[in-house]
């Protein structure tokens, strides 16, 4: 038996392409202002022109990418890799749809809510997980993510969680009399929470903490020598992660307005997984593309194979660990350097 | 009393096939440093190839061996083609891997074979053993084979040179190769064993169980456990665990938490060992070195 545990000589994740980069502090650079713009304009425009189901497709990719951005922030930014993130999204639903048949919260004021149960949540798993490395980590969320949908289930918790049944929710309506559908107004609502959750984690990133979170995912060892708390770090992180997470599932509660246990089975933890490897480990932007990825590709796959949609998506993900391990955004970014290489 | 008794050999019983599948576990991880996560899933695409022959008239131990000699073969190839371009790349690509492997063999097994349940016979007669009312003839007849299944694996490693040359393999590739064994080989071959011993494995828990694509999600999370429990580098202390996880799960299920809970008994065993105990039962402790 070699005493050498071989995940402590290889890397959890390999090291991002985009490290050299000078450090920018507080917010955009000057170029991106104009992209960023149009993409708002288009985003928001993109309210005017979807129809129902398509709008509701939408609400459902930005749902989608916060929780990826979650689950990027740990795996790519800080190296733990978590199998069972589907957990937390699931933890976000049904905070949502808790607070909002029980309580009769507000479903706006539901979504800060599930971000904080998450987050204590998370913190609380990541907290005895710290000593858990690379891939012991991974098979304790796995277990994590099997076991949720039976704990939804549990007939003690049923007078809240509905049981197997779920609960069903109401769609809200737009406020303050705007002449909007629910469709729009609530497309418009996840937009404006997408918007503030890449905010927070790009400055999140820039800051102190992002490089600790980095340098924790690059050498441990040399992070801890240079005075950064590891195991702050790392437990944080995992709350914050879950947290996001938990955000992401809260918006498709009130999108989807229904919860069950059984839409939260292990197979949308390797959904997600599936999302931040084919957007792009360690990167903002991969979120998105992740988030379109899981969104249309499982129907695009059915129309080809109708029978074995979901091998098509494991051939994918082993083909891009092979092919294209940057994901999207990594071949986005091979390309931008040979544009400028030969320019 | 009886009841009790009861539950404890039942335990017993589905514990020889979660100590089979974290035995399977072991030896990929012992070779390779690698969780095989599609292990479970392996194991009930083999069951289904068994089932497919079964339903084309073959007797059952003929289409057992046939079984497990594909298995084995299936694993080997895996291996050849998807896992051994992986091996020096870092932890999440792998883990991706194996994740990509599991989604596969799942969808293509419903497929292939559909996702109604089915039943799957068993070898060994339905009534009582002996008279007994604490155990079916199943369930002795479970414990039995995984018995043969360690012990001839133990003759295996310990008294041939193929056995040897394994062993060597997984202990010291560089020095293994120095000597002249073929290490990729070995790789190839432990991963055809491992795959043939979740056959085996799928086998003996689809009657208990039935037959269909989630069948060995569960039960690949109580090897996971077991495997853990034990050692995750230990084969003795896999085969110990996965009984013990067996019997925890089903006096713990009866008596404490109910049915519905009992994969959460896994989540908690899993998280319990890994903090307070992570090298398990009878594992070295890691030390890694600065």
């Amino acid at each position: 038996m070699n005493s050498l545990d071989a995940t402590s000589r290889a890397p959890i994740v390999a090291a991002a392409p985009s490290t050299p980069k000078p450090v920018r502090r507080g917010g955009f650079a000057p170029g991106w202002i104009g992209t960023l713009a149009v993409l708002a304009l288009l985003a928001i425009g993109l309210a005017f022109v979807a129809k129902g189901f398509q709008l509701f497709q939408a609400t459902m990719v930005l749902s989608y990418a916060i929780a990826l951005l979650g689950l990027n922030i740990l795996t790519g930014y800080n190296g733990q890799i978590s199998l069972g993130h589907g957990a937390f999204y699931a933890i976000g639903a049904y905070t949502t749809a808790i607070l909002m048949e029980h309580a009769g919260t507000p479903y706006w004021a539901t979504v800060p809510a599930a971000a904080v149960v998450c987050l204590v949540v998370g913190y609380a798993f990541g907290r005895p997980a710290l000593k858990l490395e690379g891939l012991y980590l991974a098979l304790a969320t796995f277990a994590l993510g099997v076991a949720m949908p039976q704990l939804l289930k549990y007939k003690h918790l049923e007078a809240w969680t509905g049981g197997v049944q779920g609960i069903v929710l109401m769609k809200p309506d737009a406020p303050f009399g705007l002449p909007l559908t629910p469709d729009q107004w609530l497309y418009l609502f996840a937009l404006f929470v997408t918007v503030v959750m890449f905010v927070i984690a790009h400055n999140l990133l820039q800051s102190g903490t992002g490089r600790a979170m980095r340098a924790i995912r690059d050498h441990a060892m040399a992070a801890e020598a240079m005075g950064v708390d590891n195991s702050h770090y790392k437990s944080m992180t995992f709350g914050v992660s879950a947290a996001y997470t938990g955000v992401g599932g809260a918006l498709s509660a009130i999108a989807v307005q229904f919860v069950a246990p059984d839409s939260f089975t292990l197979f949308l933890s390797i959904s997600l997984l599936v999302g931040i490897v084919i957007g792009g480990v360690g990167t903002l932007w991969g979120a998105i593309f992740g988030a379109i990825f899981i969104m249309f590709v499982p129907s695009l796959a059915e129309k080809v194979s109708k029978a074995a949609p979901w091998a098509i998506y494991g051939v994918v993900l082993i083909a891009i660990m092979f092919a294209m391990p940057g994901g999207v955004v990594g071949l986005l970014r091979k390309i931008q350097a040979r544009f400028k290489a030969h320019g | 009393m009886n009841a009790f008794l009861h539950q404890l050999l039942a335990g017993l019983a589905s514990g020889g096939i979660y100590a089979s599948v974290a035995l399977a576990l072991v030896m990929i991880y012992q070779a390779t440093h690698h969780i095989n996560f599609a292990q479970g899933e392996m194991a009930m695409f083999s069951t289904f190839i068994a089932w497919m022959l079964i339903q084309a008239g073959l007797p059952y131990w003929l289409a057992f061996i046939a079984t497990v000699v594909l298995s084995f073969v299936l694993a080997a190839v895996v291996e050849f083609t998807v896992i051994r371009p992986m091996h020096d790349k870092p932890a999440l690509s792998v883990v991706v891997v194996f994740i990509g492997l599991l989604v596969i063999f799942h969808s293509l097994a419903g497929w292939l074979f559909g996702y109604t349940i089915k039943q799957f016979p068993s070898p060994f007669p339905s009534d009582a053993w002996y008279g007994s009312a604490m155990m079916s003839a199943h369930e002795v007849g479970a414990i039995v084979v995984t018995l043969v299944v360690v012990v001839a694996l133990f003759s295996f490693f310990r008294f041939t040179p193929l056995g040897l040359a394994m062993r060597a393999a997984a202990q010291n590739a560089a020095s293994s190769r120095l000597v002249g064994i073929n290490v990729g080989r070995m790789l190839m071959l432990g991963w055809g064993l491992a795959g043939a011993i979740g056959a085996v494995a799928g086998m003996m828990v689809a009657p208990v169980v039935f037959l269909d694509p989630h069948m060995m999600t569960g039960v690949l999370l109580y090897a996971f456990a077991g495997a853990l429990i034990g050692g995750i580098d230990s084969p003795i202390g896999a085969v110990l665990g996965g009984f013990l996880v067996g019997v925890l799960e089903n006096l713990i299920g009866t008596y404490v938490v109910g049915t519905e809970l009992k994969l959460s008994v896994a989540l908690v065993l899993i998280v319990g060992v890994l903090i307070v105990r992570p090298a398990g039962l009878l594992g070295r402790t890691v030390v890694t070195r600065v």
